[in-house]
């Protein structure tokens, strides 16, 4: 897997970043870098993309490969164009979080943690996303949906498959309008 | 209406932008502190403001600023921790979004008060979006000269980046958010040494928390002792909550500490009374780390005198009959809640949370999860009850940082309050399922 490298817009960003550390402490670019290479390279951190950010800062692949199992956002295996979140932490389960993620579920038909097999969703339950006032939620790419019903579900659902493209978190959106 | 010192301008169209927060009095606080005051002056001003962190332990600001050391020639910094990941809590997301120069402020006053050159605000990463909006209000200040090199040609330099996470609740507690800025797994340090010796890169380090840097802001403009007029006892200023839950209306509420929790319930003003009409059954008061309470409890104290939203009201009552201000993260649970299936949710966070360092956490977060999911799914028993007790009292206190006690509080108030409750899921199962009363279906507004 030779191909894996920035696009030149993505590399100068990486280097901008980098240079924000004192000398000798690039590796605090990690965080910020594997965000890059996961929007970049397909939506997850395979081990050729890890070997890459690895040698952007001279560092060991296993520090690399520790710190991405750590977090719950970097996925080490493929995942669909949109990675839907769906937050089931106390106050979203107060206000129907279980009813979302089954409702979900018959629409995909698939199950919590699994693909469907066209690759455009992947359902994932998460932990609390701070969206507490606007229950129950979930989250696709850097987008926030909220207040959802059944309803609201099935319209996110249905942009998604006609947009056909893949959501990440450095996606531009507008999520308060103010 | 309560006096706002945050929120005051949340409405006005166009906030989020410099010109429009300029306008309406931004950045003054840095004007007055870089210009006509002392570093040492601004320390001593936070302290007579009574500031407590609003991150959720409601330490004294000014205290933390005071420990911080100067040795000469090594840099020090300053981090804003908002990584707000404790269930229940979304204020500083709605500060930052709606607000974002607020914050870039208080950093600036508060970087000249620590003598600080280079700050960072370290934001989770399911905040990506909030990412540019604070990138940008960071790059008007650089252009209008409120950072960078000489600002106001004081000759004061001041550089502040923000730094993504990526997901670990772990990261809100301060050396391990220190970690993950260093590019590591978010494990917590062991204490001594705290971050005001040996932070970040080693250096000397303040790290607060959203709120608390905003809150420097109404200090610095109007003054410790004026700050601290507002308020009731050492519970000084306002309070951002989240209000969350069975409630009219879920939001941010600015509050003048010393409002009764009544009154934050019921009032139009704040969360507008309890959704359909149902009576109140228990209420998190501060994230979900600090104790369940009932309603009785959460409205009034053992006296009989109505109980404060205020950190010593909260907590008046002890681990026993009392509570914690926390966070401000607000969750209200009607009459038809579960307690045992809220605890649930709780527990299963915690254990997915739990970083692993400690084996007190990482297992007993692990076996809290699994008993409480056997006695949800009704093949509970009662020395389960029991178990669960003990396991929880055998993770409080012996952990390095203090998720374990957050671990451990909810699922001991859960069984000191409720613990009928708890039984009747081992006694009567296939009663519970059909109980309506425990049904969360009801919640949901397509049902």
């Amino acid at each position: 897997m030779a191909d894996i490298k920035f696009s030149e817009d993505t590399l100068a960003l990486a280097n901008k970043i980098i240079a924000r550390y004192p000398e000798g402490k690039q590796k605090s670019a990690l965080l910020p870098l594997l965000h890059l290479a996961q929007a970049e390279f397909d939506g997850w951190l395979s081990p050729a993309t890890m070997q890459y950010v690895a040698s952007l800062l001279q560092i060991q692949e296993v520090e690399v490969y520790e710190v991405a199992s750590f977090y719950s956002m970097f996925n080490l295996k493929p995942v669909g164009k949109c990675l839907i979140e769906v937050c089931r932490t106390s106050s979203c389960w107060l206000r129907g979080a279980n009813e979302i993620i089954e409702h979900l579920e018959n629409k995909l038909g698939i199950k919590e943690g699994q693909t469907t097999p066209d690759g455009m969703f992947t359902l994932k339950t998460v932990e609390c996303l701070g969206s507490c006032g606007s229950a129950p939620m979930m989250q696709i790419g850097a987008q926030y949906h909220e207040n959802l019903s059944y309803e609201k579900v099935d319209g996110i659902l249905d942009t998604c498959k006609a947009e056909g493209t893949r959501k990440t978190y450095l996606d531009k959106v507008v999520v308060d309008k103010y | 209406m309560g006096k706002k010192l945050l929120l005051e301008h949340d409405h006005v169209p166009g906030i989020q932008g410099y010109d429009v927060y300029r306008k309406n009095g931004g950045y003054a606080s840095v004007e007055k502190a870089i210009k006509t005051m002392s570093p040492e002056a601004l320390v001593e001003e936070v302290k007579k403001s009574g500031l407590r962190g609003r991150g959720g332990a409601g330490f004294p600001t000014g205290m933390k600023w005071s420990f911080l050391a100067k040795p000469e020639g090594v840099p020090r910094y300053l981090v804003c921790n908002a990584d707000e990941s404790e269930p229940g809590t979304f204020k500083d997301r709605y500060l930052m979004s709606r607000i974002p120069h607020i914050l870039v402020e208080g950093m600036i006053a508060s970087s000249f008060a620590l003598g600080v050159n280079k700050a960072f605000i370290y934001i989770r990463g399911e905040y990506y979006y909030i990412v540019n909006i604070l990138e940008k209000a960071i790059e008007e200040a650089y252009a209008n000269g409120w950072l960078g090199t000489n600002i106001l040609g004081t000759g004061y330099n001041l550089d502040l980046y923000v730094q993504v996470g990526a997901g670990a609740y772990i990261c809100g507690e301060e050396t391990a958010l220190l970690e993950s800025l260093e590019g590591k797994r978010g494990n917590p340090r062991i204490k001594p040494p705290f971050p005001a010796i040996a932070g970040l890169y080693g250096c000397p380090t303040v790290v607060n928390n959203v709120e608390t840097l905003a809150s420097v802001v109404p200090v610095i403009n109007m003054g410790g002792d004026a700050y601290a007029q507002i308020g009731i006892g050492k519970s000084t200023g306002t309070k951002l909550i989240s209000a969350s839950g069975h409630i009219n209306k879920p939001g941010v509420y600015e509050i003048e500490m010393g409002i009764t929790v009544e009154d934050f319930i019921y009032s139009d003003e704040y969360c507008g009374g309890i959704l359909n009409g149902k009576k109140l059954k228990a209420v998190v008061a501060g994230g979900s780390s600090v104790p369940v309470l009932p309603a009785d409890k959460i409205l009034n104290l053992a006296n009989g005198e109505k109980r404060l939203m205020s950190y010593e009201s909260l907590s008046d009552g002890g681990f026993g009959g009392g509570t914690m201000l926390g966070s401000g993260g607000f969750i209200v649970m009607d009459e038809t809640t579960s307690i045992v299936e809220n605890l649930f949710t709780f527990a299963r966070f915690y254990h997915h949370e739990s970083c692993g360092q400690c084996s007190p956490c990482r297992e007993g977060t692990a076996w809290m999860e699994k008993i409480l999911h056997k006695i949800v799914d009704g093949h509970g028993t009662m020395a389960d009850i029991d178990l669960l007790w003990e396991i929880q009292a055998k993770i409080e206190g012996n952990t390095i940082c203090p998720l374990g006690d957050a671990a451990a509080w909810p699922v001991a108030s859960a069984i000191r309050h409720f613990r009928s409750e708890f039984e009747e899921y081992v006694s009567n199962p296939s009663g519970v399922k059909k109980n309506k009363h425990y049904d969360s279906v009801h919640n949901n507004v397509n049902v």
